[in-house]
């Protein structure tokens, strides 16, 4: 695969190209549990962000500090450090927000997205570099889970951010909030996005 | 022998540097939490509050106004003012009249995966729990968390009794839990195939706080009706 160069690259292949759910099928649990609504879904997502970018930022300023023998237990350390900050954050801001996360907000801890991204990306490269890698990264999970969290509140509750779409008559799609309402959605948007690939890859081979 | 470095091979820190690198993170990464609990606290106090009076109304439907009262040394209960006191609290309901109409209680008990703290109301006209609002769990997703969904489940807790023994010392049937389908009688709770030890758990503490606040509050009603409600 060839390497981004540019900064902007950096920041663009978290995205698209190498979505972490979409693509890389990375941090399936909250992805899963906490979509039901888009609500949730942005909160976990915002948090998650926040994390990734912020560890990314120490594990790139330390990287040359950091034995090897011990940086993973470094990196969860960093890690597990802003996870409670954003605990402690969201319990200021929200206490039912912070129910409806519940136990995921701790689980970010053992997301793989993260330690991935602090291990092969923000251990070996610039500060700049693992910051927009961070944000390209968190962006493009955000995006993901915003999209599994709207389908499942557009069809399992009729409304989006809480407001009502649809007329009185509309009968929901309760399997939509439950948790098998999750796969099915992941589902039908990793066909989506396999699909565009396909088709993207048979344009250029053309 | 060849003096060439072995390829592949790393240079092995001192004990020194690993521990410099642990530490220090450490350290700092302590310091960096305690900063930020001790700035988020204010706020993350008073949404607990704003949290706790909006259950007490929930356990409460008929409540109007409610007022804190402690439990003291000598099974007294005394009007909270400062609100400084942490534990042994109930918190009387009022309605529009400013009759004493019931109590909601916290209690809170092992889990699953951990304590789990709820709210409940407690109505002399039913002399039964009459609702219960779970203010924090950390109980499995999906499962033991539909101690807080599951309408079946929250159904026990519209009238469960908790009337008094003849000696007033202890409530005559204590709160069990009996298996999905198999509740009988009215202080049995109803509980969740998939969910079973949160469910129990629930009852659990439902029945030791019963067992508990239950006696007291009513060998001491006037405690409550002495004070002039807001």
């Amino acid at each position: 695969m060839k390497q981004p160069t540019t900064g902007t690259d950096e920041f663009v292949k978290g995205l698209w190209k190498e979505n972490p759910v979409f693509i890389q099928v990375l941090g399936m649990c909250p992805v899963l549990a906490v979509s039901n609504t888009a609500r949730n879904a942005l909160a976990m997502g915002l948090a998650t962000l926040f994390v990734l970018v912020m560890s990314n930022t120490v594990v790139s300023l330390l990287r040359n500090f950091i034995p090897k023998q011990v940086r993973i237990a470094t990196y969860i350390l960093i890690i597990a450090t802003f996870v409670t900050v954003v605990e402690y954050v969201i319990q200021a801001i929200s206490l039912e927000l912070h129910k409806a996360l519940g136990a995921f907000i701790s689980l970010i801890v053992v997301n793989c997205l993260i330690l991935g991204r602090a291990e092969a990306f923000a251990s070996k490269n610039t500060l700049g570099r693992s910051i927009l890698d961070g944000l390209g990264m968190g962006l493009g999970f955000v995006l993901a889970l915003f999209c599994l969290g709207a389908v499942r509140e557009v069809l399992g509750s009729g409304s989006l951010f809480g407001l009502s779409l649809f007329h009185d008559g509309f009968q929901n799609w309760v399997v939509m909030i439950l948790p098998s309402g999750g796969f099915f959605t992941l589902a039908g948007w990793l066909l989506l996005f396999n699909w565009l690939k396909q088709r993207r890859g048979g344009e250029v081979a053309g | 022998m060849s003096d060439l470095p072995i390829l592949g091979a790393t240079e092995r820190p001192s004990a020194w540097k690993m521990l410099r690198a642990m530490v220090g993170i450490g350290l700092l990464c302590g310091l960096f939490i305690v900063a930020v609990y001790q700035t988020t606290l204010p706020a993350i106090e008073r949404n607990k509050a704003e949290a706790l009076q909006r259950a007490i109304f929930q356990v409460l439907p008929d409540a109007k106004s409610s007022m804190t009262f402690r439990l003291d040394g000598n099974g007294r209960f005394a009007l909270l003012i400062d609100g400084e006191a942490e534990d042994r609290l109930v918190y009387a309901g009022y309605d529009h009249e400013r009759e004493l109409i019931g109590l909601a209680v916290e209690a809170r008990g092992m889990g699953y995966q951990d304590v789990i703290t709820v709210i409940y109301g407690y109505s002399f006209a039913a002399d039964a729990i009459v609702g219960i609002r779970v203010l924090a769990s950390k109980e499995t997703p999906g499962l033991g968390d539909r101690i807080e969904t599951d309408e079946t489940f929250l159904k026990n807790f519209e009238k469960l009794d908790v009337t008094l023994a003849e000696d007033r010392s202890a409530p005559a049937n204590p709160i069990e839990a009996v298996k999905h389908g198999r509740k009988e009688h009215p202080w049995q709770v109803d509980g969740i195939t998939g969910a079973t030890i949160s469910s129990v758990a629930i009852a659990d503490i439902l029945r030791d706080s019963s067992a508990f606040w239950v006696p007291r509050i009513r060998a001491r009603l006037d405690d409550f009706r002495q004070e002039e409600a807001p």
